[in-house]
């Protein structure tokens, strides 16, 4: 049996000693840290690597808050040289952790600048969309009902139990969504009145697939029996684009009066191995190569002025012209207190 | 010459123990303390323990775990006995099959339950329970079931011959001699329902949480770490002190039965053996059978009818992964299976130290704590307390096979130890009576007994590397993602084609299961035959 154990442990030394000699880092590389929902084709991070001669990395490290709360956590010591993912509802954090090294891309005129969020520039804006009601046009159809189109609107007779939400401590729509109500009803107790009228008829859920995927009726899985949800307002293109056989309406659809505008920024990480090439992938990033796969691959908008949207985009989720918005001074200074009112409010 | 063996046994002794000591030290107990040190620095949490939330939330974390293992014992108990006692036709095959529920993302089962019950019954605690006994069946099965059909039947037919009712039997002959698998069972049982994550965030909603649900929040969403480290402090004591409590029942259990190799216990079913085993299995394709035909149903049903499109779609590139998603098959085979050799390695070290000595329970103890440890916790510990030379392994391929084997191991810790007590040491003695060397002795009596527990083990803990997410999604690189780190992207995007995706990868996941185990059971059963 001894001989055994030796034998096994001889292989699993080997394992992890060949492991180590690939693992040994690309001499020449850049390494993008990043959340869950980045997404990038082949031939556009083909092309970042033949123009720049670097090797393109990227460590997916949970959702939004996770990935940043990861890099908090790194700080000084980074994982990788640039992070992309930052939102309006995390930047007070990210800048308060003196995570990144200042840095003004060129292209950075090119961008509108209602997304230019940290003037210092220790972040930049690369993409933007919108958090909204999103309702189930079949169901609203077949139950000749009005599909929604304001907040009050849940409040009508005939809405009862229809509206799933996330739970905005867990999640990050359902806090853009409890944003939205307190930039729609203002800072004071309003919100809370509304919240606490409709609380007995929204299902809350800890995340937005369980929402959209296992509670709405609207999704493609068709599981769900609600007609509303909490989701993004690109929902439309993403549901046409990923059908799977061709579709001239798409089966879900924005309440456009209850959209919060949530902008993405990357920032060079401080202490970055790579900083050289980690200002050449911000400029990448913010180039029209970049800019253009946006909406395909992460199903949210450019922010380069003048960058073509794909087709499906332009007829089922074109762009929102003004969603509502709190500045981010304002999020980083009451969102905790804010997100526990809403759970004595709704939870309790 | 006697001397000189007991020389080599004590030295051999230390060594057995050296290397699953240093693999905890390095992988488990460093990168913790670091992240605890970062998180508590210096202050005892007196406010955050002392707590009424707190109170409230270790209250539930155990009651429901309690009632979770009871429930869990109960649904597997039978489905034990008729894997190991009875011999029917695809026995085999039910044996691995009950691993496929094991490996499944919880966010997967959790759905399906959503999608099958009722809408009155689909939060709070029922379908809670219902989700963890369908998850831990597979424990029951494998560790009891695999203990079980050792365990030599000539007793029984001795107790049947002189009048004992079967009832009786069950009492006074089975239950007695199925203490030591079913305290492990039940430990291991416990523990994973009392770090429950993914079905108590679906199947409870935002208003149920255990201390696992609580520490993942503080850590990626609050990022009160202080808060984070304390629970997590708190949930390590709390598994320390039911290993402790579990595995001196186990210990006192010590088998007095001799145990006989497998073939000689399974026979074909008599008078009230086969409605009984008609019955098990029925219940069980159902309680099995339901949620998993939904999961396969789903993968077949594309916008156009039934087809193959969402398989067809694993080998295409898509936005939603940065690899094709049948490269996850590769990734995940290789990570489980050095997982496995690692875990193996480090369990039967461990259990073979655990088997020759008893005074080692503080190590028996250790060597289980990863189950009950925060995976969030332990991932952030790896990032900040390997992030300098000489111990930069941030980038590390091999530690995504190691953190699985931390969590792999203490099964083989658990199905092995009882396996090595029960060996009668006077067969060993009678060996060496006969001039046997030490090591002779090993290969043709211990390893000979040993070798179907080592089959149960090795296909549990590459069924435990293939399934694990909660360490796994943080440390494995994204161009290198396991099937479940794959399916968990694709479910996280809306669309047709990506849940058609993520169902079809969930079907090949099962389908990978099923022949690991399969084969890791054939491969032991037939050599154990002599």
């Amino acid at each position: 049996m001894r001989r055994a154990f030796v034998v096994a442990t001889a292989v699993a030394v080997a394992i992890v000693g060949a492991s180590i000699g690939a693992a040994a880092p690309v001499a020449r590389s850049v390494v993008l840290v990043t959340h869950d929902s980045f997404a990038i084709s082949k031939s556009t991070k083909a092309a970042f690597e033949t123009q720049s001669g670097l090797k393109l990395r990227i460590l997916q490290n949970g959702d939004a808050g996770a990935a940043l709360n990861r890099a908090l956590l790194t700080a000084g010591r980074p994982e990788g040289d640039v992070f992309f993912g930052v939102d309006n509802n995390l930047l007070s954090r990210a800048l308060g952790g003196k995570l990144f090294d200042a840095y003004t891309p060129a292209a950075l005129t090119q961008v509108e600048r209602a997304y230019d969020l940290d003037l210092s520039h220790h972040l930049v804006p690369i993409d933007h969309g919108a958090i909204c009601l999103v309702y189930d046009r079949a169901w609203f159809a077949a139950h000749k009902l009005r599909p929604p189109y304001t907040f009050e609107d849940l409040l009508r007779p005939g809405y009862a139990k229809l509206t799933v939400v996330e739970n905005p401590a867990t999640s990050t729509p359902g806090l853009a969504f409890m944003l939205a109500t307190i930039a729609h009803f203002g800072s004071g107790k309003a919100p809370w009145t509304y919240w606490s009228r409709i609380k007995r008829d929204v299902l809350v859920t800890n995340g937005w697939d369980e929402a959209y995927n296992a509670q709405f009726s609207g999704s493609s899985s068709h599981k769900g029996k609600r007609p509303i949800v909490v989701s993004y307002s690109s929902d439309p293109a993403a549901e046409v684009y990923f059908a799977g056989k061709p579709r001239t309406q798409a089966p879900v659809a924005v309440v456009r009066n209850t959209c919060f505008g949530q902008v993405e920024l990357a920032g060079i990480l401080r202490g970055a191995k790579n900083p050289d090439g980690a200002r050449k992938l911000v400029d990448f990033l913010l180039s029209q190569r970049f800019q253009a796969g946006i909406p395909l691959t992460m199903f949210v908008y450019p922010v380069r002025g003048r960058t073509p949207l794909p087709a499906v985009f332009m007829r089922f989720s074109p762009p929102m012209s003004s969603p509502l918005t709190l500045s981010p001074a304002t999020i980083g200074a009451n969102r905790d207190a804010w997100i526990s009112e809403w759970t004595d409010t709704v939870l309790r | 010459m006697l001397l000189k063996h007991k020389a080599t046994g004590t030295l051999g002794r230390a060594a057995l123990v050296a290397i699953p000591v240093a693999f905890l030290g390095l992988f488990f107990v460093y990168p913790l303390a670091t992240i605890f040190r970062r998180g508590l620095g210096g202050s005892f949490p007196t406010d955050v323990l002392f707590d009424r939330g707190t109170l409230h939330i270790v209250w539930f974390t155990i009651w429901q775990a309690t009632a979770s293992t009871a429930l869990t014992l109960a649904a597997g108990l039978p489905l034990a006995w008729a894997t190991a006692r009875v011999a029917f036709r695809g026995r085999g095959l039910v044996r691995a099959l009950v691993v496929v529920p094991f490996v499944l993302p919880t966010v997967v089962v959790a759905t399906a339950f959503l999608a099958l019950l009722p809408e009155s019954m689909q939060r709070g605690v029922v379908p809670i329970l219902l989700a963890h006994v369908f998850f831990n069946v597979a424990v029951v099965v494998r560790v009891v079931g695999g203990y079980w059909a050792r365990l030599d039947p000539s007793l029984w037919d001795a107790a049947a011959t002189l009048g004992a009712s079967p009832s009786r039997r069950f009492r006074e002959l089975t239950l007695p001699a199925l203490r030591p698998a079913l305290a492990a069972a039940s430990a291991l049982t416990f523990l994973f329902c009392f770090t429950s994550f993914g079905v108590i965030v679906i199947l409870g909603g935002p208003r149920f949480a255990t201390l696992e649900v609580d520490i993942y929040d503080l850590a990626t969403q609050t990022f009160d770490l202080r808060a984070a480290a304390a629970l997590s402090l708190l949930q390590l004591a709390a598994v320390g002190a039911i290993v402790a409590v579990s595995s001196s029942l186990e210990a006192r259990a010590g088998a007095r039965l001799p145990l006989a190799v497998e073939q000689l216990a399974a026979r074909r079913a008599r008078d009230w053996e086969r409605p009984a085993l008609v019955a098990t299995l029925a219940v069980a394709a159902v309680g099995f059978g339901l949620p998993l035909a939904a999961l396969i149903e789903r993968s077949f049903a594309t916008a156009n009818g039934a087809g193959l499109a969402f398989y067809r779609a694993l080998g295409r590139d898509t936005p939603s992964l940065l690899v094709a998603p049948w490269r996850a098959v590769e990734y995940s085979l290789a990570y489980a299976a050095a997982a496995t050799g690692i875990a193996l390695v480090v369990g039967a070290l461990a259990a073979a130290a655990f088997a020759s000595q008893r005074g080692s329970r503080w190590l028996d103890t250790a060597v289980m704590l990863p189950l009950g440890a925060s995976a969030v916790m332990l991932g952030y510990g790896f990032v900040i307390a390997f992030d300098t030379s000489p111990l930069d392994f941030r980038d590390a391929v091999w530690i995504v096979p190691v953190v699985q084997a931390l969590v792999a191991a203490p099964f083989v810790v658990r199905i092995l130890t009882p396996a090595m007590r029960g060996i009668d040491p006077r067969l060993r003695e009678a060996a060496a009576v006969l001039g046997a060397p030490p090591a002779r002795v090993r290969r043709e009596i211990d390893l000979p007994l040993v070798l179907r527990p080592l089959g149960v083990a090795a296909g549990l803990a590459f069924a435990i590397a293939l399934g694990e997410f909660g360490a796994t999604v943080f440390l494995a690189r994204s161009d290198r993602p396991t099937l479940p780190v794959a399916i968990f992207r694709f479910l996280e995007r809306p669309g047709a084609t990506n849940q058609g995706t993520a169902a079809a990868l969930c079907v090949v996941l099962m389908a990978v299961t099923v022949l690991a185990v399969g084969i890791a059971d054939r491969l032991t059963s037939r050599r154990g035959a002599f």
